[in-house]
């Protein structure tokens, strides 16, 4: 495949892979990373947009 | 062999060596762990960033999260150039090599089935945005001269970004429908958030096709041919990506997508 041009690829696209897709395994050290929302991830920058409604990304603890 | 155990994917035994120059997450190569035939490629990692209690704060860290999702798809990309690997979700970590072992023993059958119908395909992700110009169609708007004027003036321009975005999924559907005919399989990730993409334009469709790597080209030039068709409209290519999106039957019932 020569077609494309490979860019660093950005983060949110690698995120909407790594966090969303990928299969889910838990592991001893346990991750329920499951349905991370991506607006969780970005403390810093969006602090404020994170409400009580999301959900957390962590589900129960095992 | 001290430190945990971080799996980045399972794979059948690979034809050719990975690339040497390889780091992994925290810095560690990633070593190929064998087991009845199935191969899981794992790096060491140490407790005080990977167990359960600091992992949750580190997740949370973007600057470390950015890091150890590069170094972990730089490793998924290294095994995409020889093999097709099942890609587990980031930051999956066992205790030691016996509790991979033992992963892999108890989802052995999943692993050999998703494997093997993955195998010679890659993902492609397309996104359709659209560009702030054509979320604001009438920038330039003269000063109404009256009250009826300034009514008006409204009307227009809200019927002017109802048909933007009309058009929009229009195109968006449409795309969307022509690639899926293309693919063996698609899904639908939820539109990316402007603020954290950082890309400009609003995101309308952010999908993933799964395609055989013999036809990738074709695919390629395909969604290379609808960039500029539609005004207002931005059409982005990344790819290939290992098929993160086509996995969910090898995870744990119940869990993920």
């Amino acid at each position: 495949m020569t077609v494309v041009e490979r860019r660093e690829v950005a983060l949110v696209d690698l995120l909407d892979r790594l966090l969303a897709g990928g299969v889910v395994i838990t592991g001893d050290i346990t991750l329920r990373i499951a349905d991370v929302d991506l607006v969780r991830i970005d403390l810093n920058a969006l602090i404020s947009s994170v409400n009580e409604q999301v959900p957390s990304p962590w589900g129960e603890s095992l | 062999m001290t430190g945990l155990r971080y799996v980045y994917a399972v794979c059948h035994p690979l034809g050719a060596p990975l690339q040497a120059d390889l780091s992994g997450v925290a810095g560690d190569p990633p070593r190929l762990l064998t087991h009845r035939g199935l191969i899981a490629v794992v790096s060491h990692v140490p407790e005080r960033d990977f167990a359960e209690e600091p992992l949750r704060r580190r997740l949370e860290d973007l600057d470390w999260l950015t890091e150890t999702a590069r170094a972990h798809q730089q490793v998924i990309d290294a095994l995409t150039a020889v093999t097709t690997p099942l890609p587990l979700r980031l930051a999956t970590v066992f205790r030691d090599d016996s509790g991979v072992r033992v992963m892999m023993e108890e989802r052995e059958e999943d692993f050999r089935r998703v494997l093997e119908r993955l195998a010679g395909r890659v993902e492609w992700g397309v996104k359709v945005y659209v560009e702030p110009e054509a979320q604001e169609p009438e920038a330039a708007v003269t000063k109404p001269a009256s009250g009826r004027d300034y009514l008006m003036q409204r009307r227009r321009k809200a019927q002017a970004q109802d048909d933007t975005w009309q058009r929009a999924e229009r195109f968006a559907g449409s795309l969307h429908e022509t690639l899926s005919a293309h693919a063996e399989d698609s899904r639908l990730h939820p539109p990316q958030n402007s603020a954290l993409s950082k890309a400009s334009g609003q995101n309308v469709l952010n999908a993933a096709y799964l395609v055989p790597r013999a036809d990738s080209e074709e695919f390629v030039e395909m969604v290379d041919r609808t960039k500029g068709e539609e005004s207002g409209m931005r059409v982005e290519l990344t790819g290939p990506w290992a098929a993160y999106s086509f996995v969910e039957s090898a995870g744990e019932p119940g869990e993920g997508a």
